[in-house]
């Protein structure tokens, strides 16, 4: 099951490279750097959801934890939200692209010391901001809550993390070949851009007046369209291609959805409604509707690589994941063509049907494809099985119907929703008292999502718990050996 | 063939156009907005007092902008023809009535004339209101063109008129929000300018809106023993949201600069980008001021002393 054992010489470019890399190497050089981050993006995923479910009890009981400054809704679900973009998403995404990088470029991690640095740094980042939202901190700004004060080992972690991606990029044994090292590649640039751009305009030194939300808006999109959908796709394609041991049906198109990606993603920020200049929302709708050519290159690229290999979901949890979160990815993508497109009134946008959307971007689309990632990469490079096979399948049931029942009950609401608002003669209050069986089933949905993190996470711990007691086993017997001259040793 | 820079340029190329359109374009644009003239020509925006500016960071710190815009969208403008004065000459007024909105009878157009000034027609093209308005205009009386913003959220009462970029000007941080849990707040100083109303909402919603969703902020307040006399700041409460009797709910220092940042929020300046008419001549600096001066007194009703 586990392909450790293959260390033939590695073909690059056609000649033999004399220092040849196994699969095997790579993977062990990945190890420790990977397992931190992904077992921290474990456990801000659950810290997330959590904060999601307690923020959304709040809707039906609005006096569920009220007296606790802390625990108000405004603050929880901020602090719920950085946690899932910055510990959860962002932070899984860096570990994938680096084994990524790693495996396609056939190099060895490069700097394994500064990326577990990077790393340690980028979660004490989170964790200051996240206290420091829920203590009042936040900045007020759309996906960049995070308070001033934890930017700096952010933005560290970041660096070090990324030279290390730069580096192996610059080492890699083979030609560009492969379509994921294009968006690898630029996701490692666009963060710290667009990051170091909106906290310098925005904290540093701020604008003046609306300027200020048309930066946040602009990086929000940065962020949550474009280096989500970059390490995203980059991850579907090389898992769509590895699990199903097809070549990825076009490169060319993989490299089209690129380019649409990151010409046309970067401009889709400004909400049809915002009160800035007419250019801006136009313009926004407009690249809005055209990343439609993209979503059709992927959904083209991924079916034409799986044609004929579907049967495979049922056997490999990891294409499973990567395969509905391709759909989600899809779907969101969809949505926002069609809140572009239909929302002449601009009344779609402010309702759930945007929370739905934002939803499927972000645990729909990314968090399902990093699940498939993470179960793929973590038995490979610690070389030991995830110890509970059944969890796994558990996890992507869980997270499968509570991203259902999170997305769809909202989006229904928020369409609802729309259509009241357009009426002026129903009350604001009915209109909202309206949507509260919807919020009820997208509670059941945060809570399904809860009990699939809180399974990733016993999954994962208990193949670290394996992994690193097989081999103090190994440190026992080393040493012990030399005490009790053994009869028989073991090779 | 080394495709690493070609990435990296592409990648470079890309950011840097977007950089350019949505950073640096806006920052030329609107960046340098400067405080303006109403069309009635007071300065607009005013700063807010410092006791709004601070209610901003409680705002901001408690993630109200979660569930409150503050930007009220605008999907046209019409004009209304409206009477202001009848004049002297009152069957010659009637007829003229009479031809600029056909269908209206003798008696309803005398009982037109009482109480104005009354918008006679709604909905109309600029030209055919301002031809409708100099029809009108026979032996003295005075009628004139309104312009009227439409779309659902001035339907709504959300505001008298679409948020625009100056708006913002001397706010940091600019929150605009993006999801309507509640109701706008772009405006909502002009539609409910008590103090203590926004206090009793913000320690019970419920109380002052039944069925709200929105959750109470009881943290912002002090519920304290009555001591010598009820404080002058304690705020009163139907039976169900009261307190236990002998105690007293006072607004702290934080509910009470929130509530006065909630009634700053004003956008009623009719501006040239966003005309519309005012009813009446409009009070000097309608824009900011905080309504009136009586900031934290108890309702007349209430037992004092």
């Amino acid at each position: 099951m586990i392909e450790l054992a293959s260390s033939q010489t590695v073909q690059a470019g056609g000649r033999e490279t004399p220092s040849a890399i196994t699969p095997a190497e790579i993977d062990l050089s990945c190890r420790a750097p990977l397992l931190v981050l992904f077992l921290s993006a474990a456990v801000w995923f659950l810290l997330a959801f959590l904060c999601q479910l307690l923020a959304s009890i709040k809707f039906h009981s609005p006096q569920f934890l009220a007296d606790t400054p802390w625990l108000t809704y405004g603050r929880i679900h901020l602090a719920g939200l950085d946690a899932l973009l910055y510990g959860a998403c962002l932070q899984a995404g860096l570990g994938v692209a680096l084994w990524l990088l790693a495996r396609l470029g056939r190099t060895r991690l490069a700097q394994a010391v500064p990326v577990l640095a990077g790393a340690i740094s980028w979660n004490l980042a989170v964790t200051i901001g996240f206290v420091g939202i829920l203590a009042g901190d936040s900045t007020g700004f759309d996906m960049l809550e995070l308070p001033s004060y934890s930017v700096l080992p952010l933005f560290l972690g970041y660096l070090l993390i990324g030279i290390s991606a730069v580096l192996m990029f610059h080492q890699r044994q083979e030609p560009l070949t492969f379509a994921s090292q294009w968006f690898l590649f630029a996701a490692v640039f666009w963060f710290p851009w667009v990051f170091s751009t909106a906290e310098l305009l925005l904290q540093a030194f701020p604008v003046r007046g609306i300027t200020q939300a048309v930066i946040a808006w602009w990086y929000a999109d940065n962020l949550a369209v474009v280096w989500l959908g970059l390490v995203g796709l980059a991850a579907v394609f090389y898992f769509a291609s590895k699990l199903t041991g097809r070549e990825l049906h076009s490169h060319y198109l993989a490299l089209f959805a690129f380019w649409i990606l990151i010409l046309f993603g970067s401009w889709g920020g400004i909400p049809g409604s915002a009160p800035v200049p007419a250019w801006m929302p136009t313009i926004s709708t407009i690249s809005r509707v055209l990343l439609l050519v993209m979503l059709i290159a992927v959904a083209l690229t991924f079916h034409l690589t799986l044609a004929g290999a579907w049967s495979k979901l049922k056997s490999e949890p990891s294409l499973a994941f990567v395969a509905v979160g391709t759909a989600g990815f899809l779907i969101a993508g969809l949505m926002r063509v069609s809140g572009a497109l239909l929302d002449s009134q601009q009344l779609l946008q402010f309702t759930w049907f945007a929370s739905a959307r934002t939803q499927l971007q972000l645990y729909g689309f990314f968090a399902l494809v990093m699940f498939g990632a993470i179960y793929y990469v973590v038995p490979r490079v610690t070389a030991t099985a995830f110890p509970f096979r059944r969890l796994v399948w558990a996890h992507f049931w869980l997270a499968f119907t509570g991203i259902i029942l999170l997305v769809v009950p909202l989006a229904i609401a928020g369409v609802l929703e729309a259509r009241q608002l357009a009426n002026p003669g129903i009350a604001f209050v009915q209109v909202s008292r309206a949507t509260i069986p919807f919020l009820r089933a997208s509670t059941v949905g945060d809570l399904l999502v809860v009990m699939g993190h809180l399974v990733l996470l016993v999954n994962l711990v208990a193949l670290v718990t394996q992994f690193y007691r097989v081999r103090a086993a190994w440190a026992y017997a080393a040493i012990t050996a030399d005490l009790y001259q053994p009869a028989e040793v073991k090779p | 063939m080394n495709y690493g820079p070609l990435v990296f340029l592409a990648a470079l190329f890309a950011l840097a156009s977007s950089w350019v359109g949505f950073v640096l374009a806006p920052q030329l644009q609107v960046g340098q907005l400067q405080q303006t003239n109403t069309v009635v020509a007071t300065p607009y925006p005013i700063a807010r007092p410092g006791l709004a500016q601070e209610g901003l960071q409680v705002y901001r710190a408690n993630g109200c902008n979660s569930c409150h815009s503050q930007q009220v969208g605008q999907t046209g403008t019409v004009c209304d023809v409206v009477l202001t004065e009848p004049g002297t000459n009152q069957p010659a007024l009637i007829a003229a009535l009479q031809t600029v909105k056909p269908g209206l009878s003798e008696t309803e157009a005398r009982q037109f004339l009482s109480g104005l000034p009354k918008p006679l027609l709604h909905g109309l093209t600029k030209e055919a209101a301002d031809q409708g308005a100099k029809t009108l205009e026979t032996g003295g009386a005075k009628a004139q063109a309104w312009i009227v913003p439409t779309g659902p959220d001035i339907a709504r009462g959300w505001g008298k008129r679409r948020s625009v970029a100056v708006d913002y000007l001397f706010d940091y941080p600019v929150m605009p929000g993006s999801h309507r849990v509640g109701p706008d707040l772009a405006d909502v100083g002009t539609r409910q300018p008590d103090l203590n109303w926004e206090l009793r909402h913000l320690y019970a919603p419920q109380a002052e809106v039944p069925g709200s969703l929105m959750p109470p902020y009881r943290y912002l307040f002090e519920k304290r023993r009555i001591e010598h006399g009820p404080s002058p700041e304690a705020l009163h409460f139907p039976k169900e949201f009261a307190p236990a009797p002998g105690y007293e709910i006072v607004p702290s220092p934080a509910a009470k600069a929130l509530a006065a940042y909630l009634v700053s929020l004003r956008t009623d300046a009719p501006l040239f980008a966003t005309p519309f008419t005012v009813a009446s001549a409009p009070q000097s600096t309608t824009t900011n001021a905080p309504a009136g001066g009586s900031t934290n007194a108890a309702p007349s009703a209430s037992p004092t002393q």
